[in-house]
Parts: C-alpha cells; sequence; structure tokens
C-alpha cells in the first residue's frame, strides 16, 4: 500500500498501468520444471550417491555414460530455470524498491552462470578433455 | 522492502484498565485495539470487563454493550448482527472474522480484538476499505452481454446455475483478503482473494459474454499470480467459501486458453 495517497480516484490507482497481459506462461514454466524436477531429483540424488568415495578417474567414467551425462544435465536445466523463475517471485514479493530491477537482472545473470559452469563441468568430465 | 517492525508511531502501546462491574458475578476479559486519529497518541490496546450475566452470546454483543454501557467512544462498524452484512469483520483471537457470528464461547481466554490486518486505519476498530472496494468494483461484477437482451429473462440451466454455489455467497467482508500475506506486501496491484473470487463468479457464469475479457483483465503477474496458494483466505472466510479453489479455477482457465 502505497504511504502517499494521491489524488486519483481509487478505481483508477487500481487499474493503474492495465492488465501486463502475461504471467500464465511463468507459472505454466514453473509448475512443468517441478514436475520434470521430481523424477530428475532422484536420479540425481542416486548417480550422486553412486560417486560418493570414487576418485576422478571412476567419477570421469560413470558421467562419461551419456545416460548419466544427459539425465545431470537435464537436472541442471530445470532446476536452474525453476530457480530463476521462483527466485523472480520472491524478488517481486518483497523488494518493492528501485533496487528491483538490479535483482532482477543480477537473479537472470546468476542462475545463467550456474546452469552454464555445471554443464560446462558436466561435459569436462564425460568427455575427458 | 517488507516492513519487519512498525514504525515509530505505530507501535501499539497499553492502554487504559477500565474497572470491573460491581457485583457481576461471571466477568470476561477484554483487550480491544484503540487509535484516535484526533490525537497524536500511539495506537493502544484497552482492557475491558463485560458482566456475561448481561450481554448477550456473541463477540459483537460484548462490544455493543461496551460502547452502551461502559465507554461510548469505542468505535467499530455493525449492522445486521446475523453474518450477512460482512461490516463487523475484524482480528478476533488472531484470526479474521465476523464478530456477530463468532461466540465468545469459542475463544479460550481474553478476547483480543484487533482491526482487519494492514489496512488504514480509520479509528479503533474501523479499517479504510477504499482501496478493497474499488478492487471489487475493477473486476466490473456485473453481467456483460452483447447479444440483444431478450424479451424474458437470460436463460441458464440447472447445472449452470449450480456453479455459482460457493461464489455468490460472499458477502465481501475482506476476511480473505486482509489474512492474504501476499496482499500485505503487494495489495496496491495483487487483486486479492475477495476480487478474484468474485471474478470467477463471473468468469463460469453461463450467460456472460465476456469471459475472454475477464481473463484478459486478471492475466497478470501481479493482479492474479500473486496467489501463492498460501490458503489464509478459506481459512479464514466466515461464510466457509474457498476463495483459494476460486483462484485455482482462474488460472485453470488461464492454462486451457494457451495450452
Amino acid at each position: 500500500m502505497s504511504k502517499q495517497r494521491s489524488m486519483r480516484t481509487p478505481l483508477a490507482r487500481v487499474r493503474y498501468l492495465g492488465s501486463a497481459k502475461s504471467g500464465t506462461k511463468h507459472f505454466w514454466h514453473q509448475r512443468v520444471s517441478a514436475v520434470a524436477l521430481i523424477p530428475l531429483t532422484i536420479a540425481f540424488v542416486l548417480i550422486v550417491a553412486g560417486l560418493i568415495g570414487r576418485n576422478h578417474a571412476a567419477t570421469a567414467q560413470i558421467l562419461g555414460s551419456p545416460f548419466v551425462s544427459i539425465v545431470m544435465m537435464l537436472f541442471v536445466i530445470s532446476s536452474t530455470y525453476h530457480m530463476w523463475l521462483g527466485m523472480q517471485v520472491i524478488i517481486e514479493d518483497y523488494i518493492h524498491s528501485e533496487s528491483k530491477l538490479t535483482w532482477l537482472i543480477l537473479n537472470t545473470f546468476f542462475c545463467f552462470t550456474i546452469a552454464l559452469c555445471c554443464i560446462y563441468a558436466i561435459l569436462k568430465l564425460s568427455f575427458g578433455v | 522492502m517488507v516492513e519487519i517492525t512498525l514504525p515509530k508511531n505505530s507501535r501499539v502501546t497499553e492502554g487504559k484498565t477500565w474497572p470491573h462491574n460491581p457485583g457481576a458475578k461471571r466477568e470476561r476479559e477484554f483487550r480491544i485495539y484503540r487509535w484516535n486519529p484526533d490525537d497524536s497518541e500511539n495506537p493502544r490496546v484497552d482492557t475491558y470487563f463485560v458482566d456475561l450475566d448481561d450481554c448477550g452470546p456473541m463477540v459483537l454483543d460484548a462490544l455493543i454493550w461496551i460502547k452502551s454501557k461502559i465507554d461510548p467512544t469505542l468505535t467499530f462498524r455493525r449492522s445486521c448482527r446475523e453474518g450477512v452484512c460482512g461490516s463487523c469483520s475484524m482480528n478476533i483471537d488472531g484470526t479474521n472474522t465476523l464478530a456477530c457470528t463468532r461466540g465468545m464461547n469459542e475463544i479460550k481466554g481474553d478476547v483480543r480484538i484487533y482491526p482487519l490486518p494492514h489496512m488504514p486505519v480509520i479509528k479503533d476498530l474501523v479499517p479504510d476499505l477504499t482501496t478493497f472496494y474499488a478492487q471489487y468494483a475493477s473486476i466490473e461484477p456485473w453481467l456483460k452481454t452483447e447479444t440483444p437482451e431478450p424479451q424474458k429473462e437470460w436463460k441458464q440451466s440447472k447445472e449452470d446455475r449450480e456453479k455459482l454455489d460457493g461464489l455468490y455467497e460472499c458477502i465481501l467482508c475482506a476476511c480473505c483478503t486482509t489474512s492474504c500475506p501476499s496482499y500485505w506486501w503487494n495489495g496496491d496491484r495483487y487483486m486479492g482473494p475477495a476480487a478474484l473470487l468474485q471474478a470467477q463468479r463471473w468468469i463460469v457464469d453461463s450467460r456472460d459474454e465476456k469471459t475472454g475479457e475477464r481473463l484478459d483483465f486478471l492475466e497478470d503477474p501481479f493482479r492474479l499470480y500473486r496467489c501463492h496458494t498460501i490458503m489464509n483466505c478459506s481459512k479464514a472466510c466466515p461464510k466457509g467459501l474457498n476463495p483459494a479453489k476460486a483462484i485455482a479455477e482462474i488460472k485453470k482457465k488461464m492454462v486451457e486458453r494457451q495450452v
């Protein structure tokens, strides 16, 4: 609720800039990525549990399997996409100052960087370069 | 940012304790929020003792008893005293509800009464609901058609009429909307559960010809999608309605017209 009430009518304030005519795609993608993450998270935990105590060569060998590395990358893509969407909502919920745009941009940069780093690491291990 | 603490001039202080009633056998302690716009004092909580043998069973009965027998300056809204007008909505014992349908025997210990949360206070238990009503008006809660009006009434099948059950009963008391944390943080842009339940009431009305435009109006990250299914609305509704479900139905329609 804005502290300073303007002289605009209540209806004008409620209508404000009108509908953004978007939001459904965001909502839907968040649900789809959440559903995808159910099996992918289970697979990720199983794979990581299987890596415990193994040395670099053995790890590279397991991640060298196309199935394993593709599952790992799907997990990374789904989870960072889900994180990007979810964090955006949290920032919109709680940050009302001018810094909102900065936080939204940082969120995007952070999620894309994390996603690319993870994928690069998986590919490097899996191709053994 | 979200305000974690109240501003200095909004901090609630301990107020006056009004005297016991001489000769009263059964008394109930009431702790009531008071704020007067005409002095520059902080809000305070006054303590009153209600003689239960001289007063009706509902919280509203006690408020009226206090106003007429102890303190005529106590300010609150009330009208029908039977849960159909929605005037006496307030925060009783930590829950938004109607004072007229909440029995004193449903509350353990002292009866703590505050105005509806996170709304500007006009005086004591009277909140400023201007924005809330404007949000209701903005969803255009009337039948919208282009087909020339029929000679008699707009026809509706029995099944289609039943789809309005659980929606049309809303009395706009604002208990749900003011219980919603999302509305607390973004009440200027989020429509809130009451307005959205009313929107759904017109979206599902089989006689309405502007369903798509109604959805267009709501298709917005803030107007509709600030609902994070916290469900306080459905828990608070004193009429037993389910605004959270109505909002979910709107979201389903939004997806339905895209995929």
